[in-house]
């Protein structure tokens, strides 16, 4: 049985961008060892020799003709953004 | 005219023969909503001006097919052009989509009316609707009950009779469970059958869109209209879209139904048990047989699927981080920018299954958990794969219980992931199934589910039609 410590719960909260206050890292340790403890009954199961499904449907690479289609026009895809600059999506700098 | 009274077919007839106009039908909606809501929270937004325009406009014109002027609402994670689409979440609180999904544009061709945008438990991730980012809808059955989730505002707008029909979304019993708890119809399509393009993704192995209606034979109808290949989502499947219609009206004699004993075994409630058994007793009079078979690997199907969906999740969501759509909070670098914004925008549930779909996937856990998770999925179809060679259909409850209190499972999340049991296994394996309203346990709605082979949705409304033909539960209504 594996239990989840509080110092990997912070890490796993920076690879998620994720920022919580002491108390929730402490919830979080408790409900994550919690579901991650009922998730060790699959290690009942034998599967060895089982292929994982990645998928259901039999896809392989679906392909298509390399046309011109329209698109989004600029002004459209920046609609949403929160803070756009000279027809571009703005964020702080991150080179100094 | 209340659409209680109405089917697609018989609103169809009255628009055609012009007992009533497209504007009436659309008002007839707006006042619905407006008399219920304020009790059922079904809506996140309403598209009054737009709608009613649409709706004069469409008078104008000849009624040339059955979802002309029909007026519907949509589940708030599917995209609708200049339409606010939150998936219940504050994050998106500000986003108005520029396209449309392609469910969408299926249904404006024919020229359906959009009333609204429908709660949801946030970004789909909830059984109870509770998690909604904005306000719980309420069971229009009884409103200190939840209407299930996370379609909870699809499944509780149609059985209050605000709109005829509506799209919800199933990742792990997200449609089923809220038309069960909720008294209405609901398919899950097989995975592939419906475009998934515009629906924002949760876990995309396993999301479907699909209808939420009064009666099977409207399911049907709007399946039909929605389903199909589509350059769009390369994992739509490229193949003919069956006849639904005409599954309607058929005989079942000879019908051969699997009935899994873990489907009626431990914790399944005794008044669900009770209905389901008659359904059952019903099925066999209308010629059917049945026999007790195993599904031995649904016990796993839970902790299968919450590290796979989390997993897809946490991938899935990554792409809100405040710079492209959605509400931004400034931070001293990027990264803060990133983490501020996610973590002040997202839930408590996103935030946790974020979290574990993060940890399942990180360098040292993922064969353990992730690929165990893939290689148990494998058994769950296997197990449905078997009994459907012998089977037409796979029977059961939907949900083991009727809707609960609001608030009664909220503080523990795991208690709430493992009643959806017996829809989760279905996701995993990709089949379609269905849940049909079979009665009343205790005043509250009992959902019979169906399961069928892949691409067998026909089967699924053939039997279900029968057993509605046969039984008077779809003419029930709530009292509001």
């Amino acid at each position: 049985m594996s239990k989840i410590t509080k110092e990997q719960v912070e890490h796993v909260a920076d690879l998620a961008r994720l920022s919580f206050t002491e108390t929730e890292i402490e919830d979080f340790t408790n409900q994550m060892s919690k579901v991650i403890d009922y998730a060790e009954v699959l290690n009942e199961l034998d599967t060895e020799n089982v292929e994982p499904t990645t998928h259901v449907m039999d896809v392989r690479n679906v392909l298509r003709e390399d046309n011109v289609k329209p698109s989004l026009q600029r002004e459209e895809a920046l609609k949403n953004a929160p803070k756009q600059k000279d027809g571009q999506f703005e964020v702080p700098s991150v080179l100094d | 005219m209340s659409f209680y009274d109405e089917t697609l077919s018989s609103l169809h007839t009255k628009i055609k023969n012009k007992e009533v106009t497209i504007t009436e039908l659309t008002e007839q909606s707006f006042k619905r909503i407006k008399e219920t809501d304020d009790k059922i929270h079904a809506f996140l937004t309403l598209d009054e001006e737009r709608a009613l325009a649409k709706a004069r406009e469409l008078d104008e014109q000849e009624a040339d097919n059955l979802f002309f002027g029909i007026p519907a609402g949509i589940k708030d994670n599917i995209v609708t052009k200049g339409l606010r689409t939150t998936c219940g979440s504050q994050l998106l609180d500000n986003f108005e989509p520029v396209h449309d999904a392609t469910v969408m544009n299926r249904l404006n061709e024919k020229n359906v009316v959009t009333v609204g945008k429908l709660n949801m438990d946030e970004f789909a991730m909830g059984s109870s609707n509770e998690n909604s980012g904005y306000v719980t809808a309420r069971n229009p059955w009884n409103t200190d009950h939840v209407p299930g989730g996370s379609s909870g505002g699809s499944a509780a707008a149609v059985a209050a009779g605000q709109v005829p029909f509506t799209l919800g979304s199933d990742t792990g019993g997200s449609i089923r469970q809220p038309a069960s708890f909720c008294g209405v119809v609901g398919l899950k399509p097989t995975y592939g059958r419906v475009s998934r393009f515009g629906l924002v993704a949760f876990a995309s192995s396993l999301d479907q869109i699909g209808p939420i209606t009064r009666t099977v034979e409207d399911n049907a109808y709007v399946l039909q209209q929605i389903a199909g290949h589509d350059q769009l989502d390369s994992t739509s499947a490229n193949m003919e879209v069956a006849d639904y219609t005409s599954a309607l009206n058929q005989d079942i004699s000879g019908l051969r139904i699997a009935v899994p004993k873990e489907y009626l075994g431990e914790g399944v409630d005794e008044g669900v048990k009770a209905r389901i058994q008659e359904a059952l007793a019903k099925l066999e009079e209308l010629g059917a047989s049945w026999e007790e078979v195993s599904l031995p690997n649904s016990k796993y199907a839970v902790a299968a699927y919450y590290l796979l969906a989390s997993s897809e999740a946490s991938a899935n969501l990554a792409r809100f981080d405040g710079v492209r759509y959605g509400v931004r909070k400034e931070g001293e670098d990027l990264l803060d920018l990133y983490k501020k914004s996610r973590s002040e925008g997202f839930g408590d549930e996103v935030k946790r299954r974020i979290m574990l779909g993060t940890f399942a996937l990180s360098s040292g856990y993922y064969d353990a958990y992730y690929k165990k998770a893939q290689k148990v999925r494998t058994l769950i179809r296997e197990d449905f794969e078997h009994v459907l060679n012998s089977f037409d259909v796979i029977l059961g409850p939907t949900v083991p219980t009727t809707a609960f209190k609001v608030g009664e499972n909220s503080n523990d999340p795991l208690t709430m992931y493992l009643k959806d049991i017996l829809t989760i296994p279905v996701n995993l394996a990709g089949n379609p199934a269905i849940s049909v309203p079979c009665g009343f346990s205790d005043g509250l709605p009992v959902g019979l589910q169906l399961i069928a082979k892949p691409f067998e949705e026909r089967t699924l409304y053939k039997v279900a039609h029968a057993y509605e033909r046969a039984t008077e539960h779809t003419k029930v209504k709530p009292e509001l």
